[in-house]
C-alpha cells in the first residue's frame, strides 16, 4: 500500500464512514441541532435583556451586564461547560432528581451564547439613531413602548449577519458538551464521530462529522451574506418614475 | 383643512442647564389658542431645546409649562406629548415601517383603536398631506418633502392641541421647502396652535402671529412680525437680521 493509498484509507475509508452515518443522522445531527437551537433562543432572549441594562439609566443594571459580559466572554468556552456542567450537577439533581447533563450543557452554551449576543444586540440598537427614540416619545409613547416598538426592532435587523455568525460559533461550541459525558442517545455530531473514530482506530468517522458541520454552517454562511446584501442594498421594491426626488437616507433602512 | 381643538401653550421662566452650560436662562413663551408663534435666532441660542423643554422631553430645572392655564409639569409626560404633536429637522420617520403604518402606530397602541380604523383614519390623514398614494411605501422611498409631509400627517394624527415644528424645512432641497411650508401655512390658517422654530424669515414674518427672538438663552425680543422685522428694537435683533435677510 502506498502512501496515498494509506492516507485516503485513514481520512475517506467509505466503509467505516457508511457505518457511522446513521448514528450521525439519527442521533447526532438532532441533538446537536436542540443544543445549538435551544441555547440559540434562549442566550438571545438572555442577550436582549443584557443590551437592555446595558444601554439603561440605571448604573446598577449597566454594571451588572458588563461584569457578565466580561466573564463569559473572557473564559473559554470548554471552561464554562466544565464549571456550569460538573458543578451545578449536584444541585440540578437535587431539583429535578435527574442526574443527566444535558440539560447542563444547554444552560452553560446559553449563558455564553448570551454574553456574545448581548454585545451583538447593544452594538445595534446603540446605532440606531437618536431621532427615532425622540420622535417616539414625541408621540407619546413611553421610554419601554419606544424602545420595543421602534429603537430594537431597527437595531435587530442591523445586527442580523452577526447574529447568524454567532449561531454558526454556537453551533460549533455545541460538540464542547461531549465532555459531560452524555448517554449514548443524548451524544451529538462530534461525539459520535470521535466515538466511532476511537472503535476502529481510523479517522474517516471524524471527517463525517465534519462534513455533517460544513452541510449545516456553510449555507449558513451565504445565508449571512445574502442578509447582509440585502440589508446594504435595502430590499427591492418598486419605485415610481415621477419620483421628485432621489430618496434620501438610503441608508436608513436597515 | 380641518379644523382643531387647539389650546393654548404657555411656558414661564424657564430654566435648563446641561452641566455648566446655561442653555435657557428664564424663557416666557406664550401662544395663544389657535394663533402661531415662530421663534428666531442664532444657531445655538436654544430654540431647539426650548421646544424639547415644552412638551418634557427635557424636563426643565425650573418653571413652569401650561396648556390651557393648568400646569402640565406634574401630569404623566407620555400623555402631555400625545397632545402635543412634534416635526423634526430630520423627519425621524421609522424606517422600518411603511408610511401608513408610521401614521397609525399611535393610533393602534396609544389611542388603542382597532387595527381597521387606525388605518381608515392614518389614509385620511395622508390624504390631507397629498401622499395617499404613498401609503404602503417605505419612508427611504420618499422625496425628503414628502418624508415630511408624513412627518406632519404621523404627528396630526394623534388630534394633538399644539404642534411644534423643529426647523421642519432646514434639511429639505430648495425646491421642496415650499409645499412643506404650505402645508404649515395651511395648518395655522386652519386654527392649529403652532409653535414654529425656523430660518425661513419669509414664513416667520407672512404666517406667524407672534415672532420671539432669542440668543443665548434669553428672550431678545418678541412682538408681532410687522414689529419684529421692520423695527427691531435690540441691536442683536438688528445683527441677526441683517445677517439672514
Amino acid at each position: 500500500m502506498d502512501l496515498l493509498d494509506q492516507l485516503a484509507d485513514t481520512f475517506f475509508n467509505w466503509e467505516e464512514m457508511a457505518k457511522v452515518i446513521p448514528a450521525l443522522l439519527m442521533v447526532g445531527l438532532p441533538n446537536t441541532l436542540i443544543l445549538a437551537v435551544t441555547s440559540g433562543i434562549l442566550g438571545s432572549l438572555l442577550g436582549l435583556l443584557l443590551a437592555m441594562m446595558a444601554i439603561s439609566r440605571n448604573a446598577g443594571a449597566r454594571w451588572a451586564a458588563r461584569v457578565y459580559t466580561d466573564i463569559f466572554r473572557g473564559l473559554p468556552a470548554i471552561l464554562v461547560i466544565l464549571v456550569i456542567g460538573i458543578g451545578l450537577s449536584p444541585i440540578a439533581r437535587e431539583i429535578t432528581g435527574n442526574r443527566n447533563p444535558y440539560p447542563l450543557g444547554i444552560l452553560a452554551l446559553t449563558l455564553i451564547a448570551a454574553a456574545y449576543i448581548g454585545e451583538i444586540f447593544r452594538s445595534g440598537i446603540q446605532s440606531v439613531e437618536k431621532g427615532q427614540l425622540e420622535a417616539s416619545r414625541a408621540l407619546g409613547f413611553s421610554y419601554g413602548s419606544s424602545m420595543r416598538l421602534v429603537v430594537v426592532p431597527q437595531g435587530i435587523r442591523r445586527v442580523l449577519p452577526a447574529l447568524v455568525n454567532q449561531f454558526i460559533s454556537l453551533l460549533k461550541d455545541s460538540s464542547l458538551v461531549f465532555m459531560l459525558g452524555l448517554a449514548a442517545s443524548d451524544r451529538e455530531i462530534f461525539r459520535i464521530g470521535n466515538d466511532a473514530m476511537a472503535n476502529t482506530g481510523n479517522l474517516s468517522p471524524l471527517v463525517a462529522a465534519g462534513i455533517m458541520y460544513l452541510i449545516l454552517t456553510v449555507p449558513l454562511t451565504h445565508f449571512v451574506n445574502f442578509i447582509d446584501n440585502r440589508l446594504r442594498t435595502g430590499r427591492p421594491e418598486k419605485k415610481e418614475p415621477d419620483e421628485l426626488a432621489a430618496p434620501i437616507g438610503k441608508g436608513a433602512q436597515a | 383643512m380641518t379644523e382643531f381643538t387647539s389650546g393654548t401653550l404657555t411656558g414661564k421662566n424657564l430654566h435648563l442647564s446641561f452641566g455648566h452650560n446655561h442653555v435657557l436662562r428664564g424663557i416666557d413663551l406664550h401662544v395663544e389658542k389657535g394663533t402661531t408663534a415662530s421663534v428666531i435666532g442664532p444657531s445655538g441660542s436654544g430654540k431647539s431645546t426650548l421646544l424639547r423643554v415644552m412638551n418634557r422631553l427635557i424636563e426643565p430645572d425650573q418653571g413652569d409649562i401650561l396648556l390651557d392655564g393648568r400646569s402640565v409639569l406634574k401630569d404623566n409626560p407620555d400623555e402631555l406629548r400625545q397632545r402635543i404633536g412634534m416635526v423634526f429637522q430630520q423627519f425621524n420617520l421609522f424606517p422600518h415601517k411603511t408610511v401608513v403604518d408610521n401614521v397609525s402606530l399611535a393610533l393602534r397602541k396609544l389611542r388603542k383603536l382597532p387595527k381597521d380604523q387606525a388605518h381608515a383614519e392614518a389614509l385620511e390623514q395622508l390624504d390631507l398631506v397629498g401622499l395617499k398614494h404613498k401609503a404602503d411605501a417605505r419612508p427611504a422611498n420618499l422625496s425628503g418633502g414628502q418624508q415630511q409631509r408624513v412627518a406632519i400627517a404621523r404627528a396630526l394624527a394623534m388630534k394633538p392641541e399644539v404642534m411644534f415644528f423643529d426647523e421642519a424645512t432646514s434639511a429639505l432641497d430648495p425646491e421642496l421647502v415650499k409645499g412643506v411650508l404650505a402645508l404649515m401655512a395651511d395648518l395655522a390658517k386652519g386654527g392649529m396652535t403652532m409653535v414654529v422654530v425656523t430660518h425661513e424669515m419669509g414664513f416667520s414674518r407672512n404666517v406667524s402671529d407672534t415672532v420671539t427672538f432669542m440668543d443665548a438663552g434669553v428672550v431678545v425680543e418678541s412682538g408681532p412680525p410687522e414689529q419684529i422685522f421692520t423695527s427691531p428694537g435690540t441691536d442683536r435683533l438688528k445683527g441677526f437680521l441683517s445677517d439672514v435677510l
